[in-house]
């Protein structure tokens, strides 16, 4: 199944030109990059591993390209993304966040239901590969 | 009478309280010379006086009712600082283009009004002033709130930061539908349009707001069946998903036990309409916060007082007090849909509830600077007649801090519910990665949405049937400094 969060997930997957585009846009925007991967795309998994720090004070998209490069040779088949940090007041938060690379079979999140009181369900979700 | 002029203030004290009726001029209520502090409320007026009444007296009237004054003298006056008390109308000026139209601006002191209390203000501010003989018509067209009372509020209990945190999701505006039809579906037909809207794509969906709890939909029923499709869909997608889960109801006793019911079902946001009241939405908006729930208004109501120029409120004002208030969410015009809002004054609104500072635009009929004091930010929606060919019209006025709604948009689509969820994303997606490539969507943008919609066919089938859809009206609540903008571009 194919997970569908970050900002370009219906579109085809993006290009390595595509993907560079889209951080020159954020280093225009004086964000920095940074590149995280994970094997579990539950919906609540917040904090994916970090490749490093975000990168900061970069002028190129190269830079974060070579990264990525190093990154597939190491987790070429988990998923791994993109997320931009704005460090302006008031946003002080992740401002992009897409993927680029996903593993070659994906897994599938099956969501659990336990009966409570009455009619209400408590829901949960599992990772099954 | 004094010296004779109307227009002063008397200060010889014997004369000023003298039993007896005064101008409002003559009482204090106008000083044309004063220079409002920085720790003053300002009120911007425009009023139509009746046929020989003098705008400067109006004005004058205007402050009086709304702060200290009555139609006579009384003495008790004198056992208070009543120069400090009485709100004072300084500047009067014809509204450019409207003859019989002034522009009024009003200086309050901070002590007139209550900390952290909508309803104390907006019982000052537009308590009685609007129905005072004296004026054929008065509305309140923007307020400077300073910064000593806006941090007297709380706000918005998420804000679109934490909002986004929450709904991992950044770098786009969020995509939401209304169901429909609003009233009639059962409880498991409901959810139905729920989990395929949210399965399509859509990060929400909605109830409308007049959806409670109706002898066809109990809201227990609601709640449970769109909460199994919420979670269902979030599995199939490993996606956050919400539905605004409407709480209105006729006491806050029951509005509350709805809420608990939302939360203990894992809901991560609920609704609330406009018209339940301030102190409502204040009570509700304290809730959110001690329940960790994004509040989502939906203005009902505000087009009965906010729509024509020459009187009410305009909804600037509103989305002002609501940021205070503390929503979440505020609905705020689409300027392309099928809802009044020409695009500047629009583009006003969203200023009010996304930045943290306002400067003066005139165009876009801002008429003070705001300062919001790092309170958060509301997140801003567009609904209403809205489709996924005007793309790149709703992202170049917009921006990314947004949420769409395409309600009939995907809900009507040809191919069924998903496809026109699936139409929206696709063409949402396609757009900001246009537009960060450095694309000019608002020229390309047509093109853009055909290039996608070369793969994508459920978008195909959306521009085919909607591409030539605007609602091409003149609107009527415009900016007063500049030339009209047409309603659809």
């Amino acid at each position: 199944m194919r997970i569908t969060q970050g900002c370009f997930s219906f579109l085809p997957d993006l290009t390595d030109e595509q993907i560079s585009a889209q951080v020159e846009y954020c280093l225009s925007k004086g964000w920095a990059i940074g590149i995280e991967y994970t094997d579990d795309p539950h919906p609540r998994n917040t904090y994916w591993e970090m490749w490093g720090n975000p990168m900061f004070d970069l002028k190129d998209a190269k830079g974060v390209m070579l990264e990525l490069a190093d990154c597939r040779k190491a987790h070429g088949d988990s998923y791994i993304r993109f997320n931009a940090f704005d460090s302006t007041r008031g946003f002080e938060t992740v401002t992009m966040s897409f993927i680029v690379n996903r593993p070659k079979v994906e897994p599938r999140i099956r969501m659990v239901r336990q009966e409570v009181d009455g009619r209400s369900q408590r829901y949960s979700f599992e990772t099954v590969r | 009478m004094a010296d004779g002029n109307t227009k002063r203030e008397i200060t010889d004290k014997k004369e000023r309280y003298r039993a007896g009726v005064l101008k409002y001029a003559q009482m204090g209520y106008w000083d044309g010379d004063y220079e409002p502090k920085p720790t003053d409320l300002l009120a911007l007026f425009r009023i139509t006086p009746q046929d020989g009444v003098d705008p400067i007296e109006a004005a004058a009237a205007v402050a009086g009712e709304s702060s200290t004054a009555t139609w006579t003298v009384v003495w008790t006056d004198r056992l208070t600082a009543c120069d400090q008390y009485r709100a004072k109308a300084y500047r009067v000026e014809p509204v450019p283009g409207r003859p019989g139209e002034y522009f009024c601006y009003v200086a309050y002191d901070l002590i007139l009004f209550e900390e952290g209390s909508i309803a104390n203000l907006t019982a000052s501010i537009i308590g009685n002033v609007f129905s005072f003989k004296p004026i054929k018509a008065a509305r309140l067209e923007d307020m400077r709130l300073p910064v000593a009372y806006v941090k007297t509020f709380k706000g918005p209990p998420t804000g679109l930061v934490v909002e986004r945190e929450r709904l991992d999701k950044f770098g786009r505006p969020l995509l939401g539908a209304t169901t429909k039809p609003k009233l009639g579906l059962s409880g498991k037909n409901y959810g139905r349009v729920v989990y395929e809207g949210l399965k399509g794509g859509l990060d929400f969906m909605k109830d409308d707001e007049n959806i409670n709890s109706q002898p066809f939909m109990h809201w227990r029923d609601r709640f449970l069946y769109v909460m199994e499709a919420v979670n269902k869909a979030s599995a199939e997608t490993g996606e956050v998903k919400g539905s605004y889960l409407n709480v209105t109801a006729g006491t806050m006793e029951e509005m509350y036990r709805r809420a608990d019911f939302a939360k203990s079902l894992g809901s991560v946001i609920i609704m609330i309409d406009l018209v339940i009241g301030y102190t409502a939405i204040q009570s509700m908006a304290e809730w959110a916060r001690q329940n960790d729930m994004i509040l989502h208004l939906h203005r009902a109501g505000h087009g009965t007082y906010t729509r024509q120029k020459n009187h009410g409120v305009s909804f600037r004002v509103i989305a002002k007090w609501m940021r205070l208030a503390g929503v979440d969410h505020i609905h705020a015009g689409t300027a392309v849909g099928k809802l009044e809002g020409d695009p500047l004054t629009v583009q006003g609104y969203y200023n009010i509830c996304r930045e943290i500072y306002n400067p003066i635009d005139l165009p876009r009929g801002l008429y003070f600077e705001q300062d919001w004091a790092d309170i958060k930010k509301v997140m801003p929606v567009a609904s209403g007649g809205i489709h996924a060919g005007q793309m790149h019209q709703l992202i170049d006025l917009f921006g990314d801090d947004v949420v769409l709604q395409f309600g009939g948009g995907t809900i009507g689509h040809p191919m069924g519910i998903q496809a026109g969820a699936t139409a929206n994303r696709v063409a949402l997606e396609a757009m900001i990665l246009a537009r960060n490539e450095g694309r000019d969507i608002r020229n390309e943008g047509p093109e853009i949405l055909r290039a996608a919609a070369k793969w994508c066919k459920p978008l195909e089938a959306a521009l085919d049937t909607w591409g030539d859809i605007t609602f091409n009206y003149t609107s009527t609540d415009t900016s007063d400094f500049v030339p009209q903008v047409s309603a659809s571009m």
